[in-house]
C-alpha cells in the first residue's frame, strides 16, 4: 500500500485506518499521523454549529492522489494514507487524516506536514461554516499561504 | 438532452448564481462566458483569485477557453480545505 487516497462522505473514526495503515507497511521505523476535527468552543470559534466542505468530483480526488505522489516522490517514503471527509460535520468530527509511514521518522513527519499545507490552501475544496443559522463562506487564510510557501 | 456547454459554480459561486450549474449553447469561448454571466458572476470569473478548468483540467489562461458540446467548464473560487 504505497498510496491510500479516500474522499469520505459519512463521518469516520481515525483509528480504522491507522491500524491497517501501519500493518500494511512490515519493517517501518516510523508512522506519523495527523488528524484534523471541526474546532469548537472559544474565541473566534465560538458559536460554529456545523461545518460543510465541498468538492468537485472531476477535480478533487485527482488533485489528492496528485498530491499524494508528490509526497512519495519528494520524501523517503514506505507510503502514504490521505482521507478527507466531504458533506456536513460537527464540531469534533474528524475532517482529515494523513499517515506516512518511513523507515526513519523525518520523512514521515515532514511528509504529512507537507502533504496538510497542501490540503488547506492547494486542494479542490470549499469550506463554509455555520453560526447562528447562517452559513459563511471560509476564506483561506494568510497563514495558510505563508505555510505552503514554505515548500518552495 | 441538450448539447450545450454546462458551466459549474463551485462554493460561494453557487451562491452568487443562485444555482449550481447552468446550460449554454456551443461552443464557448471566454467572451461568450462573460457575455453569459452578467454581473457579479462576470466579475467574480475575471478576479485573478478564480480559476477556470474545461472537462477537470485547469486553464492555464482563461482567455483561451474554448469549450464545445458536451464539455463542462468550472468556475472556481480561492479554496480552503483540510
Amino acid at each position: 500500500m504505497a498510496r491510500d487516497v479516500r474522499l469520505l462522505a459519512e463521518p469516520f473514526n481515525p483509528g480504522q485506518f491507522i491500524g491497517p495503515f501501519t500493518n500494511a507497511h512490515p519493517g517501518l521505523g516510523g508512522v506519523c499521523t495527523f488528524v484534523g476535527e471541526v474546532r469548537g468552543g472559544e474565541g473566534q470559534d465560538a458559536g460554529v454549529e456545523a461545518l460543510e466542505l465541498l468538492h468537485y468530483a472531476p477535480m478533487t480526488l485527482p488533485g489528492m492522489e496528485a498530491l499524494a505522489d508528490e509526497a512519495l516522490a519528494r520524501f523517503d517514503l514506505m507510503g502514504i494514507q490521505i482521507i478527507h471527509r466531504t458533506g456536513v460535520m460537527r464540531v469534533g468530527e474528524p475532517i482529515v487524516l494523513v499517515s506516512a509511514a518511513a523507515r526513519h521518522r523525518r520523512g514521515a513527519i515532514d511528509a504529512v506536514d507537507f502533504a496538510m499545507d497542501h490540503l488547506k490552501s492547494d486542494s479542490w475544496f470549499w469550506k463554509r461554516e455555520k453560526r447562528g443559522g447562517t452559513w459563511h463562506w471560509i476564506e483561506p487564510r494568510e497563514q495558510d499561504h505563508a505555510d505552503i510557501a514554505r515548500w518552495g | 438532452m441538450s448539447r450545450g456547454v454546462r458551466i459549474v459554480f463551485l462554493g460561494k459561486l453557487a451562491d452568487l448564481a443562485g444555482e449550481e450549474a447552468r446550460e449554454v449553447d456551443a461552443p464557448l469561448d471566454w467572451q461568450g462566458l462573460l457575455d453569459a454571466l452578467p454581473g457579479p458572476l462576470g466579475e467574480a470569473a475575471r478576479g485573478e483569485r478564480t480559476r477556470i478548468a474545461v472537462n477537470g483540467a485547469l486553464l492555464a489562461d482563461k482567455a483561451a477557453l474554448q469549450a464545445g458540446e458536451g464539455d463542462e467548464v468550472a468556475l472556481l473560487p480561492p479554496v480552503s480545505g483540510g
